[in-house]
């Protein structure tokens, strides 16, 4: 189909940015403009290279934050010791070349043929490839339904809120706040625990497919806890960024 | 030519230092990065010890007997093969020469081998006459689980890769038998100062 | 600095072997367990990507980048089969 990884190959290209958006204050969302670009799935990822005046490269991995169709991005969460992150975020404008390849997954990705129910579950800038996949289903002219469970430190962190909040009532989206809540929060305001999946998750069913994503820790004990619920290992996908970012 | 990053400095590399201290191909941080093959051991003090393994015998010392010896407080420079440089490192340890002198052996080499499986080969004289210890403390601290504690290899001269984390005892061979990294490529002695790090080089 | 999966390495594994792997199963020659790369351990940040078994920890494949070229070890795999 078309959009498939490449075979053979994967080759180094600039893109070209095209648009910034600040998400949040610590994360920014750049639209690229790349010349040969394949096509992608909901999922896959981009590996993006930068190179210093001396030689000096550092490389790392961001989930494609657009559907297959749309103009390729990727978000990116500004983090605090950073190396690439602090770049990309407050330094990188548009006209910049960005060296990247792609599009790289084939096991974290979701075609709309592939049906469901989906359970999304992501943990912090892990909503990234998730997102891509809820548009994907949207753009598809989705009937599946999809729960998005996403675990936030505060809510000023979280990304593409207004457009989560906007998306029809057969995508129902659970948020928890961990560290802070506005005054009136009446949702969840804790770490993702047994519990809380119990209470948002599918149940359990042959035909759920869940994909989850964010930080080792979280990903480990989410994956945990919906095989505990009684989904199938091969019904949980998972993706891991490091702590620190990958 | 190939394409450069407009504005793109990457992690602070200092470029003040001396180059007499600097190997070829290194560039000096302030960072301490963290580099790891596996997931951090935690052994609990009172299941520590240290041996020195020559063939059926076997010299062991717990923690206890271990911190009672003799060690001292070292300031050196360290060279990761990765490529980055620390200059002025502060340790405290116990030299390998304290631990190789309650064993008689004429053992050319050694295999430390370490909690969680690491094992890296170094020559005996490569780690005797003050040029290696078994490091407990770094910057006046106790060692972080992350870096290598409870004690690590602590051999500057070398590629830090033969520093071994998590170490737990050398086990004197005849031969120069390749350690976890000199099995998968890395050279078989590793001097930055000659640039050896990888078989061949 | 925590351990990442098969995801993190899905482009060295393109470059390395010339096609998508992360769906790719790998039997540990260990414990015989048997996995997508995908799911399994990965570690980035060494001298050399070290990917290890997520039962029994032993490690299953290296890549070490030696000035540009990529030594791939996988004698900690028994098999290595493509989806």
């Amino acid at each position: 189909m078309a959009g498939a990884t490449v075979l053979g190959r994967l080759t180094w290209q600039v893109a070209t940015v095209d648009e910034v958006v600040e998400e949040t204050p610590r994360v920014r969302t750049i639209v690229l403009a790349i010349p040969d670009w394949p096509g992608h799935r909901a999922g896959q990822h981009l590996d993006v290279r930068l190179t210093a005046e001396d030689g000096y490269r550092a490389e790392r991995e961001y989930s494609i934050a657009s559907a297959p169709g749309e103009p390729v991005a990727i978000t990116v969460e500004r983090l605090e010791d950073g190396e690439v992150s602090p770049y990309l975020c407050d330094e990188l404008r548009p006209g910049d070349g960005l060296e990247l390849r792609g599009p790289i997954g084939g096991y974290f990705v979701w075609d709309s043929r592939d049906g469901g129910p989906l359970l999304l579950v992501a943990g912090g800038s892990g909503v990234v490839p998730l997102r891509a996949m809820i548009r994907h289903r949207q753009r598809s002219g989705g009937k599946v339904p999809v729960r998005l469970l996403y675990s936030s430190r505060t809510l000023e962190d979280v990304i593409y809120r207004a457009e989560l909040d906007q998306l029809g009532d057969d995508i129902e989206v659970v948020h928890t706040l961990t560290r802070e809540q506005p005054t009136g929060w009446t949702g969840y305001a804790r770490r993702v625990d047994a519990a809380l999946l119990g209470e948002v998750a599918w149940p359990a069913d042959d035909g759920v497919r869940a994909f989850v994503c964010g930080p080792t820790s979280f990903v480990e004990a989410v994956a945990d806890g919906l095989v505990q619920l009684g989904y199938s290992p091969g019904r949980v996908k998972t993706e891991r960024f490091g702590a620190t970012g990958r | 030519m190939s394409f450069v990053s407009r504005g793109f400095r990457g992690r602070r590399r200092d470029s003040d230092a001396d180059p007499g201290r600097v190997p070829p191909g290194q560039y000096v941080t302030d960072d301490f990065p963290v580099l790891s093959a596996g997931p951090t051991p935690h052994t609990p003090f009172d299941e520590w010890t240290f041996s020195i393994v020559d063939g059926d015998e076997r010299k062991t010392w717990t923690w206890e007997e271990f911190r009672a010896l003799p060690s001292e407080t070292v300031t050196v420079d360290v060279h990761c093969v990765t490529r980055w440089s620390k200059l002025d490192t502060t340790w405290e340890g116990v030299s390998v020469d304290t631990l190789l002198d309650e064993v008689e052996t004429e053992a050319p080499y050694a295999l430390a081998f370490c909690d969680g499986g690491y094992t890296t080969n170094l020559p005996i004289a490569d780690v005797t006459d003050g040029k290696a210890w078994v490091a407990f403390a770094y910057d006046g601290e106790p060692l972080d689980p992350e870096h290598g504690g409870p004690a690590r290899l602590l051999v500057p001269h070398l590629y830090f890769w033969k520093s071994a984390k998590w170490i737990r005892g050398l086990a004197l061979r005849e031969e120069d038998e390749p350690g976890f990294w000199e099995t998968y490529g890395y050279h078989i002695y590793g001097d930055p100062w000659r640039e050896q790090r990888y078989s061949g080089d | 600095m925590q351990a990442l999966d098969g995801n993190a390495i899905g482009g060295l594994l393109i470059e390395v072997f010339g096609a998508e792997m992360t769906t790719a199963t790998g039997t540990c020659a260990h414990c015989g367990a048997v996995a997508q790369v995908a799911e399994l351990v990965v570690y980035l940040e060494a001298p050399g990507t070290v990917v290890r078994c997520r039962s029994c920890e032993s490690v299953v494949m290296v890549v070490v980048d030696k000035r540009g070229i990529k030594c791939v070890d996988l004698r900690g795999l028994d098999k290595l089969e493509r989806a």
